[in-house]
């Protein structure tokens, strides 16, 4: 799977506010899985995806696929740069918060897990409809946390199990 | 506006779950609370396009992959990429790795007592054709031993890669052999509770693709989740 490996996911030329995202992948008793792959696929920084069922009105960015495949390293963690995504269509003609949807991997997963990344600060994030789908004290997993020392610098992590478990979905 | 029209969920037993505790491994990688049910929306209705500038012809071929030709019997593996509604899936990239005939992988963890072989690396991916159609040349993969439970060996297999047409359709599985004695014995092909779903994953001797002094043809077909309704316009 690694000649698709990919974890950068804008060029050079691709507008949007530059982020890098990295964290670690951590199972039942906390240590850091050094098998598992992400998968993510998001939307350009107007909120359109490069794919042709993307029917809003918004131009789509030549050269921004939106894809990403990052695997993990022998501590469990994972870093990746790209653009922050903008808002997309959600259920009944509203826009969701900005989001980045999560494929996860590994040896040991029969089946891949679904989750996404929200981004902090966000207020969108208040009235879109995943996020609304899960009990409050949960939501937080779903969402980046602001690093100190770079804006656009953001920590996300996986945990598969436990007290913190991540939300995974049924996709 | 009406909502999107999503893919359908899969039937009750036909897919594995998450912890399945013969299958060791499982036990710490699997969640231990329900997961969340996620109407389709625009992120999951779309998904990756690849097209065939990234895929290099002999990526399909394993077996022509370096200078000398791998060791083993060699196979091909054809089918289709359809969805449950027996529509094509078009244009997909499927993407395949396995071990080499002697059951090893050219990975650093796999540490199994058994010869590399310099002329085989294993993974291979390819395009399906405007008929959902794919086809690959390999080597028949070797069984081998891994630690899950006393005396565990895993049944020849494939891994297959697939994305479909969105994010809600991507699917890795394992393809088998017809006749293995150890399918009975392996933890991950009896994941899958419904038999008959189990058996899906067994490929189909084929003489039809199977070529005179050249290879044994294998059929194996995938099918992906199937679309809920049309999609909707605006």
């Amino acid at each position: 799977m690694n000649w698709l490996y990919q974890d950068e996911l804008a060029g050079p030329g691709v507008a949007g506010e530059r982020i890098a995202i990295a964290g670690r992948i951590l199972d039942a008793d906390g240590q850091g899985i050094p098998d598992a792959v992400l998968e993510l696929w998001q939307a350009n920084a107007q909120g359109k995806y490069a794919h042709p069922e993307d029917q809003q009105e918004k131009s789509a960015h030549p050269g921004f696929q939106g894809f990403g495949r990052v695997p993990t390293t022998e501590d469990g963690s994972f870093r990746f740069t790209t653009i922050k995504p903008g808002a997309v269509l959600g259920p009944d003609g509203k826009l969701q918060a900005p989001h980045i949807v999560v494929s996860v991997f590994m040896r040991g997963l029969l089946r891949r897990l679904v989750t996404r990344i929200y981004f902090p600060d966000e207020p969108a994030n208040a009235a879109d409809f995943a996020l609304n789908l899960v009990e409050p004290g949960r939501r937080g997993t779903l969402v980046a946390k602001r690093t100190t020392e770079h804006v656009g610098n953001l920590e996300w992590n996986v945990v598969i199990q436990g007290p913190d478990e991540t939300v995974f979905f049924d996709c | 506006m009406a909502n999107f029209a999503g893919y359908r969920r899969p039937y009750p037993g036909s897919q594995p779950n998450h912890l399945h505790p013969p299958y060791v491994s499982s036990m710490k990688r699997s969640p231990s609370k329900p997961l969340i049910y996620l109407p389709h929306t625009l992120s999951e209705i779309t998904g990756p396009v690849f097209d065939a500038s990234k895929i290099d012809v002999e990526a399909c071929d394993l077996t022509r992959q370096h200078k000398g030709e791998p060791l083993g019997e060699r196979i091909t593996v054809s089918g289709r990429v359809l969805d449950e509604n027996g529509r094509a899936v078009p244009h997909t990239l499927i993407e395949i790795w396995q071990a080499n005939a002697a059951g090893r992988y050219l990975h650093k963890v796999d540490q199994h007592n058994a010869p590399l072989d310099p002329n085989f690396t294993g993974c291979g991916r390819a395009l399906t054709d405007g008929e959902g159609r794919y086809r690959f040349t390999t080597i028949r993969p070797g069984e081998y031993p891994w630690r899950n439970h006393y005396n565990a060996w895993r049944p020849a297999h494939i891994h297959f890669s697939v994305f479909g047409p969105a994010f809600a359709t991507r699917l890795v599985t394992q393809m088998y052999f017809p006749g293995d004695p150890l399918l009975a014995y392996d933890p991950i092909f009896n994941c899958t509770a419904d038999e008959k779903a189990r058996n899906r994953l067994i490929s189909i001797f084929d003489w039809e693709t199977t070529e005179p002094d050249e290879w044994l043809g294998y059929k194996f077909d995938i099918v992906l989740s199937g679309r809920l309704s049309t999609p909707w316009e605006k």
